[in-house]
């Protein structure tokens, strides 16, 4: 999907420098050096993540995300990829203001906890959602902070971030074009390309 | 060269041969060192277009003797990642290690003889830069016939070793392992290098340096200065799980405490009259100055961004979390530079107790990540051999 062929290639220019946070296996990484020749370097703290990216021959940095991006210099990198990340940030706002200062493009996707699935499970069953996209128990998830797309859009309006584009990838609801219509309720992940 | 033993049976075949070089080495300090000679091992084979090398930067305290069993029965000092199937592994690659002039075993250093005064250097033996190391492994790479390292990999002084060849040699290097280094020592690290000195030169038997022509030995100078080191080379944490307030000898409940001996002070007294045994003094002061005069920027301006800018190798920068002489803090900064100068580098943060040491030790996810990164450079060049 988005990984591999999706829209996201589109959005980069061959020969260009990402850095992809929160790389996780390198895969987007290494599509990305293989498709359009891009030197890129992906964040990562998880050691079996970092270990595939070594096999892939992805350049990994361990780095945590929640201790600050300082040491990336301004306008060092095209874009700034974060993929499903977002939402194990301890301070997501203040890592997309990093995003914005160390790249010249942004490019952020993240689970839209307002598909119905999630919706449903919260209104039918009285507990917190548990689906095969968002699929931990609330006391042990890595995802930290609960929200939709309009609260990210909200969020992109009090901090001055320019939205360039927006797509949103629903499954199933896809080849139906629900997602596009309905988009809070029928897209389980939301991709943004943002910029200052 | 002896470099056709064969491994069996997961043991390391070690080949130790010397090598002298009779064309003159220009050191850094402007001495002209004439001739030099080089001791070093070898494990593993050469493949048939010598793309396979590995060369190992040893450290302050190396050798030349960094895997296997030596007929003394002595375990390399690398052990744990030299070998076949090891993270370096002999089965793919031809590792060479060589013992670094200025040192003590075997190689040209403050034991040999001067030719110009047919007596031992001592204290007169030129100073030395990790650049006149650098230099005189070149000289034994086309010895070996080799062009190019597939990797030149090193721990501490022999990490800094390795960035500087990759950027005064970017030709001759595929890969750069850099581990538990930094681009120049802190302003800590020189002291205890100067304390660790002065340690040395209190000693009586030290004579200024000319204790071989004196036929004494600063024994407990030295042993002073390597229980310094050594110490710094641990972390709090491991030394307190080590040893905690464990007594040796003597009864803290008793009346006369001043018999207590504690575990601490046991281990780190044989450490250092082990050492003390086994190194030169004149050695340890040479090479501890040459680590505190590196600096690898100095010639860049001070840019470490412009100074990697002429690399042409790939890195692979390691940092253990408890060691606090070449903190994770200084691999950051190499690896920063790496990433600005637009080079390829993964860099691996290792979560340790064993302080600067850990470079050494055995620890499932150092060894798994220098076995990987090393593993696809052996794919890589094996799928291009003919």
């Amino acid at each position: 999907m988005i990984n591999n062929n999706g829209f996201i290639g589109d959005w980069i220019k061959e020969n260009s420098r990402v850095l992809d946070l929160g790389c996780g296996d390198g895969s987007l990484l290494e599509t990305l050096t293989n498709k359009h020749q891009v030197r890129g370097y992906g964040l990562e703290i998880d050691p079996a993540s970092i270990s595939q990216c070594i096999d892939r021959g992805v350049n990994v940095i361990e780095q945590d995300l929640n201790e600050g991006l300082e040491n990336f210099a301004d306008a060092s990198f095209d874009t700034v990829v974060m993929m499903q990340t977002l939402q194990a940030l301890r301070y997501p706002h203040l890592v997309l203001d990093e995003m914005l200062r160390i790249g010249k493009q942004c490019i952020v996707t993240f689970p839209n906890f307002g598909h119905w699935r999630t919706r449903a499970d919260l209104v039918f069953s009285g507990r917190m959602p548990v689906t095969k996209r968002l699929s931990y128990q609330w006391y042990d998830t890595p995802n930290i902070h609960f929200f939709t797309y309009k609260d990210f859009e909200a969020l992109c309006v009090e901090r001055n971030i320019h939205i360039v584009n927006r797509n949103f990838v629903g499954g199933r609801a896809s080849d139906l074009g629900l997602d596009s219509i309905w988009p809070n309720l029928f897209a389980h992940t939301a991709v943004y390309r943002l910029s200052k | 060269m002896a470099n056709d033993l064969q491994s069996s049976k997961g043991q390391t075949a070690i080949a130790k041969t010397a090598v002298a070089f009779d064309r003159p080495l220009n050191l850094a300090c402007g001495f002209e060192l004439t001739t030099h000679e080089l001791v070093f091992e070898t494990y593993g084979k050469l493949n048939s277009s010598h793309t396979n090398a590995i060369l190992i930067c040893h450290a302050l305290s190396g050798d030349h003797h960094a895997a296997g069993v030596d007929s003394e029965g002595k375990s390399g000092w690398w052990e744990h990642y030299i070998g076949p199937g090891k993270p370096i592994d002999t089965n793919r690659f031809f590792v060479v290690c060589p013992n670094n002039i200025g040192s003590c075993f075997g190689s040209t250093g403050p034991n040999s003889i001067n030719p110009a005064t047919g007596k031992h250097w001592g204290a007169d033996f030129p100073t030395l830069e990790v650049s006149d190391w650098v230099e005189s492994q070149v000289f034994l790479m086309e010895h070996l016939e080799i062009d190019c390292w597939a990797a030149v990999v090193g721990g501490s002084l022999g990490g800094m070793q390795a960035m500087h060849w990759s950027v005064v040699h970017p030709e001759k290097l595929q890969h750069a392992v850099v581990i538990a280094a930094s681009l120049k020592l802190s302003a800590q690290n020189i002291a205890f290098n100067e304390i660790a000195r002065r340690a040395i030169q209190s000693d009586v038997n030290f004579k200024d340096g000319q204790y071989l022509e004196h036929q004494t030995s600063p024994k407990d100078g030295l042993a002073l200065a390597r229980m310094i080191g050594h110490l710094t080379y641990l972390s709090d944490h491991a030394l307190g799980r080590k040893f905690g307030r464990l007594v040796r000898s003597g009864d803290l409940d008793a009346a006369q405490k001043e018999l207590v001996e504690f575990e601490i002070s046991s281990y780190l007294n044989y450490q250092g009259d082990k050492f003390a045994k086994g190194f030169d003094a004149n050695s340890y002061i040479l090479i501890t100055k040459m680590l505190d005069y590196f600096d690898l920027v100095k010639n860049y301006k001070n840019d470490a961004l412009a100074t990697f800018s002429n690399a042409k190798c790939q890195f692979l920068v390691v940092s253990f979390s408890s060691d606090w002489r070449f903190s994770p803090e200084c691999s950051e900064e190499i690896t920063d530079a790496l990433i600005g100068a637009d080079k390829n580098v993964t860099y691996l943060r290792i979560e340790s107790d064993q302080g600067h040491d850990a470079f050494l030790l055995p620890d499932a996810r150092y060894e798994n990540g220098v076995s990987l990164y090393l593993n696809r450079v052996a794919d890589q060049l094996e799928a291009e051999q003919p």
